[in-house]
């Protein structure tokens, strides 16, 4: 058995329609909340402000208001260093609808000094196939007058050119 | 202590497409060609839109049947505030249409005055002007006296 167009007279010859556009659209108004507030006001002044877990003293960043593990709050403020390690890396090869990077690129994982949560951002000034794990790196921000409340204020990050990170490093964040 | 907290628009788009069935297909044709489009179950119902398999045997169908234009209200509710993806820009009924020929009732918007709406009103289906082969080539339904 077939379906077949031709049985409708206006339907006879006519171009079939072989798919159909399927977008989905969510329109949100996003609440940052008390804690990524604090660092979203310390991007805007050039600060990476974190937080300390009271029972197991790891820094959160971006803090998110409470410690996954113990479930307190995480009140102690902590200012963090523009430097940090690539944890983990990819090379962005395939191009995609919204991109707004040229490919390729490097999307990385970087735990800033002193923070136990690795930070999302981008690896420039350097060749693709050179950015590894334990790479050393720091922040490259936007100019002053063109700061916002935005984590978009670290450009990306570039190689410090100090010797890689020892693994210890980094071996609890993959 | 008061703080603040910190908000900002937040759009997420997928822009996606999918291929379509030959039953969706014949559908999404006849809708484009200004023709609306069901097809007949083994127990002669004609449901629309149309699907490739009977609901109740699961055996395959084939035989499409053109129906509709006009067609009656079996159900509706009032939409008082329109949302921007709505079909309509101005308050409206979501109907269930079942068009003559049809044995089922099709979900779409009927542009009409609220104290016009009925259970059992006649309306008729109003085309885009543009039509592209998608659900939103057929505009919405509109009172019959009216067309």
């Amino acid at each position: 058995m077939t379906i077949d167009l031709s049985t409708i007279p206006a339907l006879d010859g006519v171009e079939p329609v072989r798919s159909t556009k399927t977008p989905l659209h969510l329109d949100y108004e996003y609440t940052a909340g008390i804690a990524q507030t604090r660092f979203l006001l310390g991007l805007r002044d050039k600060k990476l402000l974190g937080q300390r877990c009271p029972k197991c003293h790891k820094v959160y960043l971006p803090p998110r208001g409470a410690c996954p593990t113990d479930g307190v709050p995480t009140t102690d403020e902590v200012e963090l260093p523009h430097t940090g390690t690539v944890t983990t890396f990819c090379v962005v090869n395939v191009p995609f609808h919204g991109q707004q990077m040229e490919i390729p690129y490097v999307s990385a994982n970087v735990l800033v000094d002193g923070a136990d949560l690795p930070l999302f951002g981008l690896v420039q000034e350097m060749p693709a196939h050179e950015v590894r794990m334990g790479l050393r790196v720091e922040a490259v921000w936007k100019d002053d007058d063109e700061l916002e409340t935005s984590l978009e204020n670290i450009k990306w990050w570039r190689p410090t050119g100090e010797p890689d990170a020892d693994p210890s490093v980094y071996e609890g964040q993959m | 202590m008061e703080q603040e907290v910190l908000r900002a628009p937040l759009v997420i788009e997928y822009p996606f497409s999918r291929t379509v069935g030959p039953a969706v297909s014949a559908f999404l044709t006849g809708l484009r060609e200004q023709v609306v489009i069901g097809i007949r179950a083994e127990d002669g119902r004609v449901l629309v839109p149309p699907t490739e398999y009977d609901p109740v045997t699961s055996a395959e169908i084939d035989e499409l049947v053109e129906v509709g234009p006009g067609g009656e209200v079996l159900t509706w509710s009032w939409v008082a505030e329109p949302r921007p993806e709505h079909p309509v820009d101005h308050p409206f009924a979501f109907a269930l249409v079942k068009l003559d020929g049809a044995d089922t009732g099709f979900l779409h918007a009927v542009d009409a005055d609220e104290s016009a709406m009925a259970t059992g009103m006649r309306v008729t289906v109003k085309w885009a002007d543009e039509r592209e082969g998608h659900i939103t080539d057929l505009a919405c339904f509109i009172p019959e006296e009216a067309s």
